[in-house]
């Protein structure tokens, strides 16, 4: 099927962006969810504001401690390791690999999937577990949503329909952190029927911070903080990690059945898949 | 609206709806059919093109996107004689085509990825050749064909720089 017809304007500021927001327009940024759901006829917008040339919105800023990922940068620019210091540059250059594939990351960007809030996104399970903050414009001002109280459900967000996600912001890990990325799909080309994402801080020998975040384990987002609190204090070791991976699977996992995956099925690979990542992520 | 396309170094002015991706535009208004439409949801990669030197895919860009910005399709590959493009040529030697269907997204997809890196592993081959769909060959020969074409160009660099 083709794109319903529509209205396009390419704002060249981000005052003038949210205007076109408040007249109800859609937002065109990498475009690789959006036209997909224009050609599916699941999104049919009157007026399409295309933020590309926007300038600003495409810059990756790392200061005082924090990470700012503007609206435009590109799934691709992640891949490199040292496009974002420390160990967050490495957890982002192991996931982003797992995100479709090369000409989608040149275009997708990881503003855009969280704006798209798919149950299974990367960068979205990543969001929640490092206690990212979302910025939203509109004409009524400028406000921040902690990524914990911005999804609320399968493509749903607290984002009202005429606020531009400007930014999304991220606590640089400490350079002793451990990360580690997993993920399991069915085939190549599938989404993810769980993901896990983990960062984990060992301090004289006992586990003194972990963040673990699941994609595809609910209806949203995840960050498992039942398996997180099993960790801390615990020597990391093969069956405190397994006995996470239970906490995550039993108490913070909801999984819904999908086409191959029941909930059992899936309750199970996150269990194994949670471990798996924690032991990757444990500092040697 | 009234945009110009710049298609393998040539003009197109087109008078375009907004909803006119890039697909269709290349192929229904200049005429370049050799960028190939499969799935329309950015899965099969058929359509495959490079826009500003970034291999992506063609429906999921608008044509009014790319108004003034460098695009090249498989037409471009060719040299100005006519002779295939060692990507081609590669293709050929490799049998890495069979239909044909998904070649020229597959030769856009390779075409992209060797001109950011002449020295493609085999690793990111593999990697790469997931991106788009096959349903005759498989991949292997295809795998096979990119890996001979980044070889060969790193040899004939290595022969002009042993003859300067």
């Amino acid at each position: 099927m083709k794109p319903s017809a529509f209205d396009y304007v390419a704002p060249r500021t981000v005052a003038d962006a949210v205007d076109a927001l408040a007249a109800g327009a859609q937002v065109l940024a990498g475009g690789q969810s959006l036209l997909l759901d224009m050609h599916l006829q699941r999104a049919h917008p009157a007026l399409v504001a295309d933020i590309n040339h926007v300038p600003g919105l495409d810059e990756l800023t790392a200061s005082d401690g924090t990470l700012t990922v503007g609206a435009l940068v590109r799934h691709q620019t992640f891949e490199s390791p040292g496009a974002v210091p420390g160990p967050l540059g490495d957890l982002f250059a192991r996931a982003v690999v797992t995100i479709a594939h090369p000409p989608i990351r040149a275009r997708g960007t990881m503003a855009g999937s969280l704006a798209w809030a798919h149950p299974a996104s990367e960068w979205c399970a990543l969001a929640v577990a490092l206690d990212a903050v979302v910025e939203l414009r509109s004409t009524r001002g400028t406000r921040e949503i902690p990524a914990g109280e911005y999804f609320l459900g399968p493509f749903q967000t607290a984002r009202e329909p005429d606020e531009l996600l400007t930014a999304v912001r991220y606590p640089l890990l400490a350079p002793d952190t451990g990360v580690a990325f997993t993920e399991h799909r069915r085939t190549g080309f599938s989404f993810a029927q769980v993901a896990v994402g983990a960062a984990l801080t060992v301090r004289d020998g006992v586990i003194t911070e972990a963040r673990i975040g699941l994609a595809n384990c609910a209806d949203r987002p995840l960050r498992a903080h039942a398996a997180e609190r099993t960790l801390i204090g615990a020597e990391p070791s093969s069956p405190a990690f397994t006995m996470a991976g239970e906490a995550a699977s039993t108490e913070d996992a909801a999984p819904v059945p999908e086409p191959y995956a029941d909930v059992d099925y899936r309750r199970h690979v996150i269990a194994v898949l949670v471990a798996r990542t924690l032991r990757e992520a444990a500092p040697v | 609206m009234k945009i110009t396309l710049t298609v393998n170094d040539a003009a197109y002015p087109l008078d375009v709806e907004p909803r006119r991706v890039l697909a269709d535009a290349l192929r229904d208004d200049c005429g370049l059919t050799g960028t190939h439409l499969g799935c329309e949801q950015g899965v099969c990669g058929a359509c495959t093109v490079l826009v500003d030197g970034e291999a992506v895919r063609s429906c999921l860009m608008l044509a009014v996107q790319c108004d003034g910005v460098p695009i090249r399709t498989v037409e471009g590959l060719a040299g100005p004689g006519g002779e295939p493009h060692p990507l081609q040529r590669a293709f050929s030697a490799e049998r890495g085509l069979q239909c044909g269907f998904c070649t020229p997204g597959f030769l856009m997809l390779a075409a992209g990825a060797l001109d950011h890196d002449p020295r493609l592993g085999d690793e990111e081959v593999a990697d790469l050749v997931r991106s788009n769909l096959c349903r005759c060959t498989g991949y292997e020969p295809i795998r096979r064909a990119i890996t001979r074409a980044a070889r060969d160009h790193q040899n004939g660099q290595e022969g002009r720089h042993r003859s300067v």
